[in-house]
Parts: C-alpha cells; structure tokens; sequence
C-alpha cells in the first residue's frame, strides 16, 4: 500500500515533468534532480528524499503530453514514483515501458493527498475512502518489453537472437 | 474492407497485403532523425550492445540523421560537449545525413528533412522528436519516439512492437481568406478535438483546402497534429508533393505515391469550412485552449517570435516582411525572427525580407529552434506575455514559468508586432 503524495491537473506535459532548460542534462543518472524542477514543493519532497519509493502521483487525463523528451521519464524513475492518471500521452507511455516507469491508467480514479491506495494489475483500491477503481492493462505489445525488463534488454535478445 | 493511408504504408514496410487497426507490427524504418538528443541515443545504444560481444554498429548509416538545432550555437560547455560526442558518433559509422553548425546546410531538424528530400511518400519515419508527425506532410507515416526507441532502430532497423494506429478523417474545404493561414487552421483543429482527441491515432488531411495548399503549410499542419496526440499528421502524397521534391528539394529518383482506399474505415470524420475560418490563438498554458482573435484584441505583448519548424518557413519571413513593410515595431515590444534553415535565411536575404524586417525594428536570429523550447535564446521576464508563431505554449515553454505564451500565425504576429497588442491582420493591412 502507499500514499498519495503530490495531485495534479490535466494536460501535464514534459515541460512541467522536466523543463527545456534543462535538457542539456541526458544520462539518466543525472536526471532526477530536476524533476517537477517548477513546482518547487513537489521537487523539494522527491530530491530531499521526504516520501518513500512506490509513493503516488496522482493526475488527471493526458499526462506527459508535449516533447518526446526521455529525461521526462528517468527523471521519474529515478525517484521510483508510480504515476496514477486517467490517461497518458502517447510517446510518454512508451518511454515509460521502455525504461521501466510504471504507469497505471485508471480512468476514473478518485484520490486526494494523504490517501492510501493499493495498486494491482487490475484495480486501484482507495483504502481511505473505500471505493475501487479500474485500471486499462498494459497492451500485450508494451508486456512484452516490461517482461523482458525494459526496451535495452528486448532489443539486445533480439539482436542475439539476429545471428 | 479498405484501408487508410497509414494502414497501406505500415502494411507493406512490414512485408504484409493488408494490416488491421489495432494489431501490432514491426515496419523497416526508411529515415531515423535524431538531434543534439542523439547523445542520449548514443549513450543507450551503446548499452544494448554492452556485454554482447558484438561490435555496435548502427543497422544502416544511410538511413540515419543527425542534425544540431536546438542549442546553436550551443548554450553551455555541457551541450558543447554532447555536440562533440555526436559529430565522433557520426565519423566514426559513417553517417552522411549530418547537418552541423553551418550558414550552408544546418536548419531545424524538421526544415532539414523536407528540404533535403530525405522524406519520400510511403516512407516510414522515426524522430526522437514529438513534432516529427511534420513529415506527414510528405505522405510519410511519420511519428516521435524516445531515444531508448531509437536506440533500438539504430540496432535493428525497424520500429518494435508498433500498434497500427486507428485514424481520424478531416475534411477541409473551401479557401482560406487572406491572412487566415495553416497554422489558424490547424490551431482551430486542434482546439475543435482537444490536447488529447486524437491520442493514440493518426490524422490524415483531405479536401480541396488541403490539395491547394503549398507543402509549406501541410507541414505546419501536420506539425501540430502531435499537439491534438496524434501518432502522425498526414497529407497523402500527391501532385504537390511531387513539385516540391522535384523543384524545392532536387529529387530525381522515382517517387512513389501512396493513396487511401475510396472504402478505407476511419475512427470518425471531422469536415471544416476554411473559408469561415478567422485568425485563431492559442491561450497559455495549453495548445487546445484556442479562442478566435477577436476575443483578444487590444491584448499587451511584450515578445513577438516568427520562427520555428511550424512557422519559420520562407513564405511565412514573407508574409510578415509584407506587412511590416515601411512600419515599425512598436515601442515596448521587441520583435525575434528565426528562419528555420540556412537555406531559408539566405533566401529571405536575396528576396530582401529579412532588410525589411530589421529595418521595421525585428531582431533576425541564427536559423534554429530559438527562443522556441526556453534554452538560451529570447527567455521571457516575469509576467511577460509572448505572441508566437511556435507550436506549443506549456507552463514554462519559453524559459521562465511565470511568463505567458500565446501561438498565432505569421500574419497576426507581424500585425501585432507593429502595434504592440494582439493586431487582426486582415484589418490592419486593408
Ligand atoms: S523549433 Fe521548437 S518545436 Fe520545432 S523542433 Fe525546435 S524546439 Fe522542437
């Protein structure tokens, strides 16, 4: 079970997640630190460490909408967040099943901050409030990719697989 | 049953008769375009090979490109750096599409593409780019990936585990009035179905507006299809698509159109009368939040831009050259001007709209991305309001969060530009 630590609105793109200005910053190593860099208290509680791993974002519909930017998705993964929406932009889903952010699509999530919610395959389970929302599996072509552990290890099966 | 444009394309780079909605295939890539984010790109793609033995070799070094837009000159040591390590990349597997810092060759990535013909109908294109859906405007299946994505088309050369995506039919019809653009057409769209209407689905152009109109503004069409979701804009190939390649891009081989069954099925159709459209804007701080200029007339602007993959094409210096032609930008507004390729900028030099543009007070900036994405050129002050002809107008997209960015076309812009508030161009230039 974890707790909702941040709420935000729709249409959040990849300049909210990861601002232009600090694409110069590539390797997902050095990512994290800008994360939500202009939503300073967000920022603050996922750099300082305040919130523990597994801890929930909650957001409206098209989440990660904008640039195609990866940083958007490392910078997230490397706080080991889970982003709950009602649904994602396109290139920001495959990023994320590429690297290995987990998503939960659910599209009529209710949740507020402070809420405890238990996340499955399926369903969000809002402990707090008692109500069970559900949740759109991944394609079975992202599974895929998921199971084999991000899109690096897919490929390099498939190039082993070429000779 | 028949099949959309895409479907086609997808079905034969995939060695396929027919593919259907939904299912999920592997098309050949014809052209990989990454830019400076292709130091990341390399970075992944070095991983996928590490501990195999094998040596990393890209699948195909003539298939790949690789062009500097975004920080040039570069901003700081570290994009300096990342630049260095891509122009190593390129030497070192051969790659020819490389288009560096020079007044000869270099352009926005989606300037570059068309320019250079490297885009053909029926190809399929991947960008580590989301305005990548620009070359639709070729009759490409054209969409952005990640760098980890492209990372993997560098090593096997086709796109992975790629869902043949449903498409949205839109019909335009009628003649744009004058300076009513593509890009107020386009803006309209895409506040009609909204950020996310076309999530997940491609939308392919029809109707005589779309067959009348110069490659120029398909591309700036098909450019912001990305900002209503869409995987893909396009533009089936067609007689003007043939005259640019042949005359604008100096392509001499065969060209090969690729059309929509007259039975293909769509996700829905959206029809639109282009000669009732007027100058449209898109209000901070998403692209969908469109209203018709006459709601923000007499608006204050601190920053015009003219410049960008969607609007920084020659005809656009053009328009804009036409009407601040003799005036003066007004006091209190400072004007930026970025031609999208060296090619471009030297042209509008020989045409002299670039004379007349500095001399009504703009400032004319090196071709690139610009002030567009908030890196190193044309930040806004706080609380300043920008009117745009780029193509997206996020929280913080110019460089400073507390700043306002509103996206116009080239002719409201330059209208704008000379009285310092929101300016509708068919009255100012009667
Ligand atoms: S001009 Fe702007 S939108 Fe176009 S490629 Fe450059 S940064 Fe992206």
């Amino acid at each position: 079970m974890s707790k909702v630590i941040y709420k935000l609105g729709e249409d959040i793109s990849t300049d909210i997640i990861y601002p232009g200005r600090f694409m110069a910053t590539v390797l997902p190593s050095e990512t994290p630190q800008f994360a939500f860099m202009d939503l300073k208290d967000l920022n603050k509680m996922l750099v300082n460490k305040e919130v523990p791993k597994g801890s929930i974002i909650v957001a409206d519909k098209n989440f990660g909408c904008g640039s195609s930017r990866e940083q958007a998705v490392s910078t997230l993964k490397g706080h080991e967040v889970v982003i709950i929406a009602k649904n994602f932009a396109r290139i920001f889903t495959q990023n994320s099943v590429n690297l290995g952010l987990q998503l939960v699509i659910c599209p009529k999530i209710e949740a507020n901050v402070g809420d405890e919610l238990e996340v499955s395959d399926n369903k969000v389970i809002n402990k707090t409030t008692g109500k069970t929302f559900e949740v759109i599996p991944n394609h079975p072509a992202q599974q895929a990719i998921i199971d084999a552990g991000g899109l690096i290890p897919y490929t390099r099966q498939r190039l082993m697989a070429k000779s | 049953m028949g099949q959309t444009v895409v479907q086609k394309i997808l079905a034969k780079a995939s060695g396929r008769e027919k593919v259907e909605v939904g299912e999920i295939v592997e098309p050949k890539v014809s052209l990989a375009m990454s830019h400076e984010n292709g130091a990341l790109v390399i970075n992944q793609f070095n991983e996928i090979f590490n501990g195999t033995g094998k040596t990393a070799k890209v699948w195909d070094s003539d298939r790949i490109a690789l062009i500097f837009d975004h920080r040039v000159p570069a901003e700081s040591s570290k994009t300096a750096t990342n630049q260095m390590k891509i122009r190593q990349f390129v030497k070192a597997q051969g790659i020819k599409k490389f288009h560096d810092m020079r007044g000869d060759e270099m352009g926005v990535c989606h300037q570059i593409l068309p320019e250079y013909g490297y885009v053909r109908p029926g190809y399929v294109v991947c960008g580590t780019d989301s305005h990548t859906t620009s070359h639709g405007a070729l009759g490409a299946f054209s969409f952005g990936i990640g760098a980890t994505e492209m990372a993997s088309v560098w090593t096997l050369g086709t796109a992975l585990n790629v869902p043949v995506p449903p498409t949205i039919k839109v019909v335009v019809t009628g003649k744009l009035p004058k300076y009513v653009e593509p890009k107020d057409l386009i803006l309209y769209l895409i506040g009609k179905i909204s950020a996310e209407g076309a999530n997940f689905k491609v939308i392919e152009f029809h109707g005589d507006t779309i067959k009348n109109m110069p490659t120029s503004g398909r591309l700036t069409i098909c450019n912001m299809a990305v900002e209503a979701g869409a995987t893909s804009g396009i533009v089936p190939g067609d007689s003007e698509t043939v005259r640019f390649l042949r005359e604008e891009a100096n392509v001499t081989d065969e060209i090969d159109l690729v059309e929509p069954d007259s039975d293909a099925v769509y996700d829905s159709i959206v029809e639109i009368d282009a000669s009732k459209l007027s100058p449209q804007i898109a209000c901070p701080h998403t692209v969908d939040n469109v209203k018709p200029i006459d709601e923000l007339l007499g608006m204050h602007v601190d920053q015009v831009v003219i410049g960008s993959c969607t609007n920084g094409r020659l005809d656009n210096l053009k328009t804009a050259a036409e009407i601040m032609s003799g005036k003066k930008v007004a006091r209190g507004t400072r004007m930026l001007v970025f031609p999208a390729s060296g090619k471009i900028y030297r042209e509008a030099l020989k045409q002299g709209y670039l004379l007349t543009l500095m001399e009504a007070g703009a400032l004319i900036a090196n071709p690139g991305c610009g002030p567009c994405l908030g890196v190193h050129q044309g930040a806004l002050g706080d609380g300043e309001k920008a009117l745009s002809t780029t193509n997206r107008n996020f929280k913080g997209r110019m460089g400073n969060p507390n700043s306002e960015v509103y996206l116009c076309s080239p002719a409201t812009a330059a209208a704008s530009a000379l009285t310092g508030v929101v300016t509708d161009p068919r009255k100012e230039t009667k």
